[in-house]
């Protein structure tokens, strides 16, 4: 099993014409994702490798069932591209853009939190990627084995770091999703982890956080209260200054808040293996295994 | 993207939020000219730089002559100034703004910004004007008042009064605090701004509620479509390499250390100078080259990096995923000769078409040491530069 998506999961593209979105479709494809069609405005009736393209959503979901749709819409249309998707009948959305207005994510969030339904994840995010079943999103899909560990990470290639680290040492992994970089996103940490605690194929979780926000220290305070499985941690930013934005919109240290100190802290308390250095993050899981057995 | 104190007053004046007059000024004589045309019998002569903290670190002065405020501008103008968010070079004050003197009856603190945990606009009130509102947080919490703003109703009027009476405002008070507050959230809102801070925010002895110092911050995401917010840039105010950095949409961040660093991602370039420290390096530098990082790109970074005469050695750690590790070893060895790179260099590449990478550099005649993983090529910078 995995969480939220499998190999039967029918996805659809919105921005499939340009051009991270065709390349990532073949990519996806590749894989054996199930695109079933993609979404740009004005081009409806053309084809992207072999997928059907539509104007709408309303119209790919009529014509082809998806249940989930990927997002490769340029920050200033990304807000209503997601609006549409829970809109147009999907369930699961995934937001790749990098660099949507926090303020329309604000809105973004209430309209959603109306649709009980729909799971966004991200936005600014590499995907969700189910090894072996299927990928909804931009990681390197060949580093990934299907195997038990779930993985949850506001980072893209430091979470390709960790699962490479993962399938050298012989732990193949349920389910790995990116929740982005932003200071606003749609899944959280305590999402994730709640869908992994109760998937039976997951026996072990990886989460990989970064300074700024609160968001590990209230997964901290869930992992304490209701996860039994054992869980490894990585916190970035130890050496960050206060008051600069690292990269990602989210990464910011203000006010005394957001210190990876105080995330590591909290992560031990709750029982966290905290990995020592980004090169351990694979060791510490395998011993954090080993040591529950 | 921040902007001046002088300049968000601007912006609150065309919004109809109340705040003194004043003049910014870019000499000692355009000062003594601002506060002869404001008139009056005293003026506040401050310091303009992005940073707060200004009134401790002797960047605002009061005046009650003109020869005061000519001394004073000639004091401020062209110190370094610094407070304790500048960091101990401090900033040079390169405006100022000259401020006709208030009639302060109480000193209160509003600030409004994105509350990540709740999604929403968070307005946060004190009674407790001109202190930092980190250390009110910490020592007398109960003296915060707080009301998250529902994004798709807006701020309404009972939370601008349920703030107002919070800070013990009586009378007209109250309606003028509502007022502000209302104002300042559809600034905030139009302008997409991500910190709006007021502090103090003052009560004058006539019952008006008005905003004596400002500070806007604003959503670097959102700046194409409020475009005429770019021209309240100041670069005086930037790192001159994170300038360069931005027309190559790199994101570099300096720091005072002596190894530069080259990385795709940010969670890994972070993890990436946390790995240097704990091996007993200093970072001299964040850099993140993105996913898509071409030769031009990574050739632009190398000339930034080396640009910093701290830097002893250059750790380069690349995660090939979608970007390949051969097209990226291409570009670093091209960037390397192009700069004529004369200190160490440690690469590390991981991912797609690694053994092809490998190759590239080790054939490349550069003196190019190849690192297996993070901690390995952690050590092997540190080793080089001793």
């Amino acid at each position: 099993m995995s969480i939220w998506v499998d190999e039967n999961t029918k996805v659809i593209v919105q921005g499939i014409t340009g051009s991270a979105g065709a390349f990532h479709t073949s990519q996806m494809l590749a894989y054996g994702t199930k695109i079933v069609g993609g979404v740009t405005p004005g081009r409806g009736g053309q084809e992207i490798h072999g997928v059907p393209v539509f104007n709408t959503v309303a119209e790919a979901v009529e014509a082809t069932g998806a249940s989930a749709s990927l997002v490769y819409v340029p920050p200033p249309f990304a807000a209503d591209a997601i609006l549409e998707a829970a809109d147009g009948g999907v369930s699961f959305i995934v937001a790749i853009t990098e660099g949507i207005p926090v303020l329309d994510m604000i809105k973004v969030n209430a309209a959603l939190s109306n649709r009980g339904h729909v799971r966004l994840v991200g936005p600014n995010c590499p995907g969700v990627i189910s090894p072996g079943k299927t990928k909804l999103g931009i990681m390197p899909a060949h580093i990934h084995r299907q195997g038990h560990v779930g993985v949850v990470s506001r980072s893209g290639t430091l979470t390709y770091e960790a699962v490479d680290q993962l399938t050298r040492i012989g732990l193949g992994q349920s389910t790995c999703v990116g929740i982005g970089g932003d200071p606003l996103n749609g899944t959280n940490f305590i999402d994730c982890l709640k869908a992994f605690n109760e998937d039976p194929d997951t026996h072990a979780i990886v989460m990989i956080g970064e300074i700024g926000g609160s968001a590990e220290e209230q997964a901290a305070e869930y992992i304490k209260q209701y996860v039994k499985k054992p869980v490894a941690g990585f916190i970035a930013g130890r050496t960050a200054p206060p008051g600069k934005r690292m990269g990602h919109a989210g990464a910011i240290i203000s006010g005394g808040k957001g210190l990876a100190s105080d995330k590591i802290k909290a992560l031990q308390a709750a029982g966290v293996a905290v990995a020592p250095t980004p090169s351990d993050i694979g060791v510490t899981m395998k011993q954090a295994i080993d040591a529950a057995k | 993207m921040k902007i001046h104190e002088y300049q968000a007053k601007q912006l609150f004046r065309e919004y109809g939020i109340l705040v003194p007059r004043g003049i910014p000024a870019f000499s000692v004589d355009e000062a003594v000219k601002a506060a002869e045309e404001l008139g009056g019998s005293f003026w506040v002569i401050k310091a303009q730089i992005h940073a707060g903290g200004r009134g401790k670190g002797g960047g605002v002065k009061l005046a009650k002559s003109l020869q005061e405020v000519r001394a004073h501008a000639e004091a401020i103008l062209g110190m370094q100034l610094i407070t304790h968010q500048t960091g101990p070079e401090g900033q040079k004050v390169r405006r100022l703004y000259i401020e006709e003197g208030a009639d302060i009856a109480r000193e209160l603190y509003l600030g409004m910004l994105v509350d990540r945990e709740n999604g929403g606009i968070a307005i946060i009130a004190s009674s407790e004007g001109g202190m930092e509102i980190e250390e009110v947080a910490r020592n007398t919490p109960e003296r915060i008042l707080k009301e998250l703003v529902d994004p798709v109703v807006g701020l309404s009027d009972y939370q601008t009064r349920n703030l107002a009476f919070g800070l013990g405002l009586e009378g007209k008070a109250v309606n003028s605090a509502g007022d502000f507050m209302k104002k300042l959230y559809k600034l905030f809102m139009e302008t997409d701004a991500s910190l709006a801070e007021i502090n103090p925010l003052v009560l004058t002895g006539s019952g008006q509620i008005i905003a004596l110092d400002a500070k806007v911050n604003f959503d670097n995401n959102a700046l194409f479509r409020n475009k005429g917010l770019l021209e309240l840039r100041d670069l005086d105010e930037e790192h001159p390499s994170e300038i360069e950095a931005g027309k190559w949409d790199l994101s570099y961040i300096a720091l005072d250390g002596q190894i530069g660093c080259m990385v795709n991602g940010a969670g890994l370039a972070m993890a990436t100078m946390d790995i240097i420290k704990q091996f007993g390096g200093e970072p001299a530098n964040f850099l993140d080259v993105g996913g898509g990082a071409t030769a031009e790109r990574v050739a632009a970074a190398f000339k930034i990096i080396t640009a910093d005469p701290n830097v002893k050695g250059i750790l380069v750690n690349i995660f090939g995923g979608i970007v390949k590790c051969d097209m990226l070893a291409e570009g670093v060895v091209t960037a390397a000769k192009e700069v004529g790179l004369s200190i160490p260099l440690v690469v590390r590449l991981e991912g797609t078409n690694v053994e092809r990478g490998r190759e590239i550099l080790a054939h490349s005649g550069l003196a190019i040491t190849s690192a297996d993983t993070m901690a390995d090529g952690a050590r092997k910078i540190i080793e080089a530069i001793q």
